[in-house]
């Protein structure tokens, strides 16, 4: 409890196929404040070492669902960052 | 819906028949030999699991609300051989306009919707995220028309 009372506001970042691979991660820890859209959390992560192959207009999903680049975003909340899709 | 073992398309079929369906379609993508001229050994799908299994989710109940039909759909993750089932889909209804119309709306909202990534193995050992936005489209017929020789 005093832990988690303590810990700076996060906010979760997924990263998959090319993506994870550019930037060397599955998943991140962003300090949430600053962070107030997705769009906000994309350029954070285009900023990142090796993030400047993901798309400036990539798809974004908060919380699992699809959101566009001005969605609000919160601490706790988990933003994915993806590559275009190719399933099927 | 998501599985890494091997799909069966007949198990698909039986979840979704019924004595008061009287038309049954169903989709299967396989992995192909090749892609835009290159010789393609293998592949690894990989996915957003949770929501993909959410959007799959959303695409059953909204297709079987769109039309009066039951279906069913697996997409395959991990790897996977040419000739091996990738995706497949089983729709029933009470007719056959509905069976194929729901069948079509399923597999190209997937493609659409759901969060799947592909890796590309080649005859060379080189590998590739497959990216369809940056891969030539078709001609269209447009254009075709637009274009005279």
């Amino acid at each position: 409890m005093a832990l988690s009372g303590t810990s700076p506001p996060t906010i979760r970042v997924r990263l998959f196929a090319r993506y994870a691979e550019l930037l060397g991660t599955e998943a991140l820890e962003l300090p949430a404040a600053g962070l107030a859209t997705a769009g906000d959390v994309l350029a954070r992560v285009r900023a990142l070492p090796g993030g400047g192959g993901v798309g400036a207009s990539t798809l974004l999903a908060v919380n699992l669902k699809q959101a566009g680049p001005d969605s609000r975003v919160s601490p706790g909340d988990e933003v994915a960052v993806l590559p275009p899709l190719a399933g099927g | 819906m998501l599985t890494r073992d091997p799909i069966h398309l007949e198990a698909l079929l039986s979840r979704v028949v019924g004595p008061a369906r009287g038309a049954v379609t169903s989709f299967a993508g396989l992995v192909r030999d090749h892609h835009e001229g290159r010789a393609v050994t293998g592949l690894e799908y990989t996915a957003y699991e949770a929501m993909a299994e959410a959007v799959c989710g959303e695409l059953i109940a909204e297709t079987e609300s769109k039309w009066p039909v039951r279906v069913a759909l697996s997409h395959r993750l991990g790897r996977l051989v040419v000739g091996d089932v990738a995706v497949a889909i089983a729709v029933a209804g009470e007719h056959r306009d509905e069976a194929f119309a729901a069948c079509r709306h399923l597999i190209e909202e997937l493609k659409r919707r759901v969060p799947i990534w592909k890796r590309e193995r080649y005859d060379d050992g080189t590998e590739v995220w497959v990216d369809p936005t940056t891969q030539a489209a078709p001609v269209s017929e447009e254009r075709e028309g637009l274009i005279p020789w």
